[in-house]
């Protein structure tokens, strides 16, 4: 529990939308979690291969690029790799083929940051179960 | 949009007369090729019975005259030739003659006398004082002495009274002397009269100077028209019966039948007008173009309305049609503007995110301890709690409007219609609250879903709502929305306190094109597209309107359509 505590979660958070991004991961750290910042696939496919991440955000709606690929993708590097996939509203069909294909779960658009906090926190955990 | 009208009423109209005229051409040109066919050959071997018979009845009469002459010849000739002169000369023999012939063949033999070849009558016996009578001038005397039998023609001689004579020359003592004997006008003349035919059938004989044989007819003048070509006849064709279809004098058409008697020296004429010889024909006639003029008739009348029946179900559902086409590109518009309504919420979403999550980036900051003392830091966590709440407001607005999105989908579904009301009463509430109107919801609670298609009742909802608010918007009102169930149906009723429609626009209200928007502003086609959608869903809707009160519409949705899932 202590070990939980202290140590620090490794995020790779992936969403087109810089702002966001930054501000999260700013959010995020203060919260115990440290967010390395992915702003399109390609990044966190580089990011993927040089660091281990305990859990990875994608956005599924990003310019150019099928966030399901991207989950496939993951999946393939890093098999038991946690992914929280964030989804617009309306479009939860796709968060829920990602779960078929492997995805912890998935939250919508704009979520609430403790709600995703929460979320990221219990993947972690499963992780470590796992 | 008149013009179009007009030119589509032109359209039905030549479209009518079209089918008019083929019915009728198709009806009308085996009918009357048909019945003059029939009428032609009945009406040629009609003509032919009626001939065959005419000339069989004179060729049967002149065959009868021709013998009863013969036999009459044949008496005196027999009277002549075993009796000789001398004891015929005697009149009280030549009496028992008379007498004798009298009671064997009737009283055909008025009198007998014996001529000498001076031409003095040497004996007579009958009714008439003839005795001793000079016939030497005679006609009859002349051609009587040349040839050995001879039948006169009809006059009136001595007697004064219309009489012939047949006569048989012999010789006696190497002197001629002639045996005559009168026939009997009226007997004779019964052969004639006899043939009758019809109403106006009537016989006569003439002689070849045209004179009549027989009792006379005022109206018939033997030397002209038919007559006359009968009586130009020559040798030949005298054994023949003549007909001819001609008209008299006064105009009317008769049939005339002639046949020579006499050897050609008399002629026997069959008169009937042609109207009363083919009485029955002419009747049948009649007859059938009293049907056949009904018939037509029949056939014009049903042509008209089959026609214009026709015509009435094609015009209804070419508007059916075009209204379907409309309702398809509005639907099409709602679809596209769902579409766009959705990309401009996903958009919106985004920044809004980051606009809550900067403002609780300063929620967390503001934690930090060196911000604790800071006089303003209530008003700060407002301010932040407000943008936090605001966007939350954001959020659910681009909620709602994905789910309207969402709900374009124009397939049949199971539908909680309380759930559609409320999602479109708080789309719609924005713009009810701009125009001072406040939208009341009375939703029966437990209401029974129904299976339609979403998008579509949607449609109507939303074009219902807006009409509302676009009625009340000037001076503000109130809508109220109720749901509840009556039997079978779901209705729901939308009430506004409205301006009211008046009666003359409300019966036209469901018409496409009709509008009482300024131009530009509608097409018309809302409330006859939301009458088209509720008719194939089975319902129904209506309109109660009074002026300066408000309008009500009713919805009526059937309950079954949840069987069709």
């Amino acid at each position: 529990m202590s070990e939980n505590q202290n140590k620090r979660i490794r995020l790779l958070l992936v969403d087109d939308e810089k702002g966001f991004v930054d501000i999260i991961s700013k959010r995020m750290s203060k919260r115990n979690i440290d967010v390395t910042k992915a702003y399109s696939g390609t990044d966190a496919l580089q990011a993927l291969r040089k660091a281990d991440f305990d859990v990875v955000v994608l956005d599924l709606k990003m310019e150019g690029m099928d966030g399901i690929e991207i989950l496939k993708l993951f999946k393939k590097i890093v098999p038991d790799l946690a992914v929280i996939m964030l989804t617009g509203h309306g479009s939860e069909e796709a968060a829920r083929d990602g779960i078929n294909f492997g995805a912890f779960d998935y939250l919508t658009k704009p979520c609430d940051l403790e709600e995703l906090v929460a979320k990221i926190k219990e993947a972690y955990r499963q992780q470590k179960r796992n | 949009m008149k013009n179009i009208k007009h030119d589509s009423r032109g359209y039905y109209r030549s479209l009518t007369r079209k089918m008019l005229l083929t019915i009728i051409i198709v009806s009308f040109t085996p009918l009357i090729m048909v019945s003059s066919i029939i009428l032609y050959q009945f009406n040629s071997s009609y003509h032919e019975k009626v001939e065959a018979h005419l000339e069989e009845l004179v060729l049967k009469h002149k065959q009868n005259i021709d013998n009863f002459l013969k036999e009459k010849l044949g008496d005196i000739r027999f009277l002549a030739e075993v009796f000789c002169c001398e004891e015929l000369t005697k009149e009280s023999f030549l009496q028992d003659k008379l007498v004798m012939l009298q009671q064997e063949f009737g009283p055909v033999f008025v009198d007998l006398g014996v001529v000498n070849a001076q031409g003095f009558q040497v004996a007579y016996a009958g009714p008439f004082k003839l005795g001793k009578a000079r016939y030497s001038d005679a006609q009859w005397f002349k051609k009587a002495i040349k040839s050995k039998y001879f039948i006169s023609d009809v006059f009136l001689g001595l007697r004064g009274l219309p009489h012939f004579i047949v006569t048989v020359r012999d010789n006696w003592k190497s002197e001629q002397w002639i045996l005559r004997a009168t026939i009997d006008f009226v007997a004779f003349n019964n052969f004639v009269k006899n043939i009758r035919i019809g109403e106006t059938g009537f016989a006569y004989i003439l002689n070849r100077e045209g004179k009549f044989q027989t009792k006379p007819y005022f109206n018939i003048t033997p030397k002209k028209g038919p007559y006359r070509d009968f009586l130009k006849i020559k040798e030949g064709d005298l054994k023949k019966v003549h007909m001819i279809e001609k008209k008299d004098e006064s105009g009317k058409k008769n049939l005339y039948v002639a046949a020579f008697l006499k050897n050609g020296d008399w002629l026997l004429v069959y008169q009937q007008l042609a109207s009363d010889a083919f009485s029955d024909l002419n009747k049948t006639v009649c007859v059938a173009i009293a049907i056949l003029l009904l018939g037509a008739f029949g056939i014009v009348l049903t042509a008209f309305i089959l026609s214009k029946r026709m015509v009435n179900r094609i015009s209804v559902a070419d508007q059916e049609k075009e209204m379907m086409n409309k309702q398809i590109i509005e639907t099409g518009k709602l679809a596209s503007v769902g579409k766009l309504a959705a990309g401009i919420a996903h958009e919106i979403n985004n920044p809004v995110a980051i606009m809550v999550e900067e403002a609780g980036w300063i929620g967390d900051l503001l934690e930090e301890e060196e911000f604790g003392e800071s006089e303003n830091l209530n008003e700060f966590e407002r301010a932040l709690k407000q943008i936090k709440t605001q966007g939350h407001r954001c959020k659910e607005i681009t909620h709602k409007l994905l789910s309207f999105a969402r709900k374009t989908d124009s397939r049949a579904q199971e539908i909680q219609i309380n759930d559609l009301i409320k999602e479109l009463v708080e789309l719609s509430e924005q713009r009810a609250k701009y125009g001072k109107i406040t939208i009341n919801t009375n939703l029966q609670e437990d209401l029974t879903t129904i299976y339609l298609a979403q998008s579509e009742i949607q449609q109507v909802l939303l074009n219902l709502i807006n009409n509302a608010v676009d009625a009340m918007e000037n001076k503000g009102g109130l809508l109220n929305i109720t749901t509840g169930l009556e039997e079978n149906f779901v209705v729901i009723k939308l009430t506004d306190n409205g301006p009211g429609i008046p009666e003359s626009n409300l019966s036209r209200i469901f018409e496409p094109f009709f509008t009482t928007k300024p131009i530009g502003k509608g097409t018309g086609l809302g409330l006859s597209i939301c009458y088209g959608i509720i008719q194939k869903m089975g319902g129904e809707i209506d309109v109660e309107s009074v002026i300066g009160s408000g309008t009500t519409f009713r919805i009526r949705l059937p309950i079954q359509n949840a069987l069709h899932s």
